[in-house]
């Protein structure tokens, strides 16, 4: 199957369904770690949790870029999509099935279908593998592609189609460098032709240069096979440069949501505030005479979140309501959402 | 960065230097030698130490008694039973239309030899290197089937046991959580018993077999493995690459054996030779302790037994001494030299 075949068949498959229906529903989401005390008899303490009642769709062909600081569940949202992890209540609907009620075998066809590149490009790919294995096992697994002697050309396309050479099919991955094994894990990802790709921080381990790269390859690949990204990261530039909307989540919570130059032009949330503010600015004048309002403080833990809205400690507008009344996402403009009850 | 040697591409880099740091090791590297040419050996104890001869030439017919029994007519004795190549008449019968090749030491290990000059144990003679213990038989020929028996025990028990202690291992390790929780206090359970008690009671029940020993050994061998093989896969399960085999949905038994495994392998292997010499040394004190292989069936230990009965014949416990210590010895040997060829510090060292 050449590259352009596989484009046609995404096309095709892309014309069967509605654009305007959401790929991706995450109703309610919930996944607490319990904290447990005790050997034999284990007491639950208290649960961590990383992901407190989030909802958020993701369009057919969209990039939704998932921002926030670090422990704030952004990779567990992207985890509990993957199935790496089971939400503890909440439902994850892809593409009209439920995925908590699928059996084993129709989760393993969801699994062809949404995809993963993971953060660490020296971790996520097997050492002991050489490249051609890694970026085959998928097909093999799913039984696609079962005649080696295709399997082995649609590897040398996947590699060119990722900017590699066919001859690195030979390589094992320590004989590369971070960008060029962060394409393998592209490359890896592709192999199924998926149409939802989870990008868990996909370009944070990369140095900046190898960043730009790989992310217009992302882009590129975006527009070539229609895909559809969670884009998880915590790098705003990167975001603005790639995402269509963009959700910032705070403590397990969803803060604000809006298409992506509505949210960095006109941030309504005062935490989106303070995040955006904290990207320092490339020009020392400017920067010199900009007003730094960092956020004092530090996260609050997840096992045992703030009352009321989880951000109030270190809000610079919190008033005394603050203290008790949680926040629901609202509307506030047409696609624009926050959850902050004082905006 | 390929090295090239004889097995060509197939070898990895790291195996490479793994093969040189063991060679590197010479008392490793010779004892592995060693060991091999003794084994070899004794795998052939049949034509090395046996009362038939190996190849017979009768009448312008070939006759090969090791391999097919003939029965005493053939060569014009009276018994239609199978020939007794160590008696003197049969021999006579047989020189008289031809001749016989024997081997090297012409008693096997249950062979009793009756004309002995003193009573048994008799000392060391020409005929017997080493003598023979109290029932007449030759130590030789007995140290030859014995090691034999020995080894094969010994590696016998140590595949079992590291297939079964790497199964349990990885299926804990992997599964984690309750199984893992459960199993755990059933194998702390299962290896506080007092094994050698539990074993005496078994080996007084039972009529003990080579295979029955295999057995009641195996079921507390395979716990060594265990705590190492779990260790790696509870670091192993939450590898990312393990994660991204997850997602793409790679089934758990070819995550298990293809992504994981690997990684356990090195502390497998590096345990697998002292696994061996201890499985001998088990099988050893079981047979000193006569609970072992049923009594006439070549052993070290019970030859080690007799010693001690007859400390008047130092040729039966020294003799015996010898060769399991080297035995023991080179294992050991090798299993340090295997060891430090897998030793990561070692393998980046230039």
């Amino acid at each position: 199957m050449s590259a352009e075949m596989v484009k046609q068949e995404t096309r095709q498959r892309m014309a069967q369904t509605d654009t305007t229906k959401p790929l991706v529903e995450i109703k309610n989401l919930k996944k607490y770690f319990p904290v447990t005390e005790g050997i034999v008899i284990q007491k639950k303490v208290a649960d961590v949790k990383a992901i407190d009642d989030i909802s958020f769709k993701i369009l057919k062909g969209e990039t939704l870029g998932l921002v926030g600081e670090s422990g704030c569940g952004k990779t567990t949202t992207g985890r509990c999509i993957l199935q790496l992890e089971r939400p503890t209540s909440g439902q994850i609907i892809y593409d009209g099935t439920d995925m908590d009620t699928v059996d084993r075998r129709e989760l393993n066809k969801l699994r062809q279908r949404i995809q993963v590149i993971f953060q660490d490009p020296y971790s996520s790919l097997n050492p002991r593998m050489k490249i051609g294995q890694i970026i085959s096992e998928p097909m093999r697994v799913h039984g696609i592609e079962p005649d080696p002697a295709t399997r082995n050309k649609r590897v040398n396309e996947l590699l060119s189609v990722c900017g590699l050479s066919p001859k690195m099919a030979d390589r094992y991955p320590h004989e590369m460098s971070g960008g060029q094994r962060q394409r393998i894990g592209i490359a890896r990802a592709l192999s199924l032709n998926p149409e939802f790709i989870v990008c868990d921080e996909a370009v944070s381990a990369l140095d900046v240069s190898i960043q730009a790269q790989v992310i217009n390859l992302l882009e590129d690949l975006r527009d070539e096979f229609d895909l559809t990204y969670l884009f998880i990261a915590h790098d705003l530039s990167v975001v603005r440069h790639l995402c269509h909307r963009v959700a910032v989540m705070y403590l397990g919570k969803l803060v604000e949501l809006a298409e992506c130059d509505e949210l960095f032009d006109n941030p309504l949330n005062p935490y989106t505030q303070a995040l955006l503010g904290s990207v320092p600015i490339p020009d020392p004048e400017i920067e010199r005479q900009r007003e730094h309002r960092v956020i004092q403080g530090e996260v609050p833990s997840p096992m045992n979140p703030p009352s009321g809205c989880v951000f109030h400690p270190r809000c610079p507008k919190a008033v005394d309501n603050c203290k008790e009344e949680i926040p629901g996402l609202r509307e506030i403009k047409p696609g624009h959402w926050v959850a902050c009850t004082e905006v | 960065m390929k090295g090239v040697s004889s097995l060509g591409e197939r070898i990895s880099p790291i195996n490479r230097r793994r093969l040189d740091n063991f060679r590197a090791n010479r008392r490793g590297y010779w004892s592995l030698w060693i060991f091999l040419f003794l084994f070899l050996i004794s795998l052939l104890a049949e034509f090395l130490a046996n009362d038939k001869p190996i190849f017979i030439q009768y009448d312008g017919h070939f006759f090969f008694p090791i391999l097919v029994s003939y029965p005493e007519t053939i060569f014009g004795g009276d018994f239609e039973t199978e020939a007794e190549y160590s008696d003197p008449e049969v021999q006579n019968l047989i020189g008289k239309k031809g001749w016989s090749i024997w081997p090297l030491i012409p008693y096997s290990y249950d062979t009793v030899i009756w004309d002995l000059p003193t009573p048994a144990p008799s000392p060391p003679t020409t005929q017997n290197w080493l003598g023979t213990d109290d029932q007449g038989r030759d130590v030789v020929a007995r140290l030859i089937y014995g090691f034999r028996i020995s080894i094969l025990f010994g590696l016998l028990l140590t595949l079992l046991s590291s297939v079964i202690g790497v199964a349990t291992g990885a299926w804990q390790g992997y599964f984690g959580g309750w199984t893992d929780l459960i199993f755990q206090r059933f194998i702390e359970i299962w290896g506080s018993m007092p094994q050698l008690f539990i074993l005496i009671i078994l080996a007084g029940l039972f009529v003990p077999s080579f295979w029955f020993l295999l057995g009641i050994l195996l079921l507390f061998s395979w716990i060594g493995l265990v705590g190492v093989v779990r260790a790696e896969f509870l670091r192993g399960r939450n590898f990312t690459y393990v994660l991204a085999a997850r997602a793409l949905g790679v089934s758990n038994t070819k995550i298990i054996f293809k992504h994981i495994l690997p990684n356990a392998m090195v502390a497998t292997i590096t345990f697998l030779p002292f696994i061996l010499s201890g499985s001998i040394t088990s099988l050893t004190a079981l047979d000193f302790l006569g609970l072992g292989l049923p009594p006439g069936s070549a052993s070290l230990g019970e030859l080690l037994n007799q010693g001690k009965a007859n400390l008047h014949a130092p040729w039966l416990g020294i003799s015996t001494f010898l060769i399991l210590a080297a035995m023991l010895s080179l294992l050991i040997f090798i299993g340090e030299g295997v060891r430090d060829a897998f030793d990561p510090r070692k393998t980046f060292r230039t």
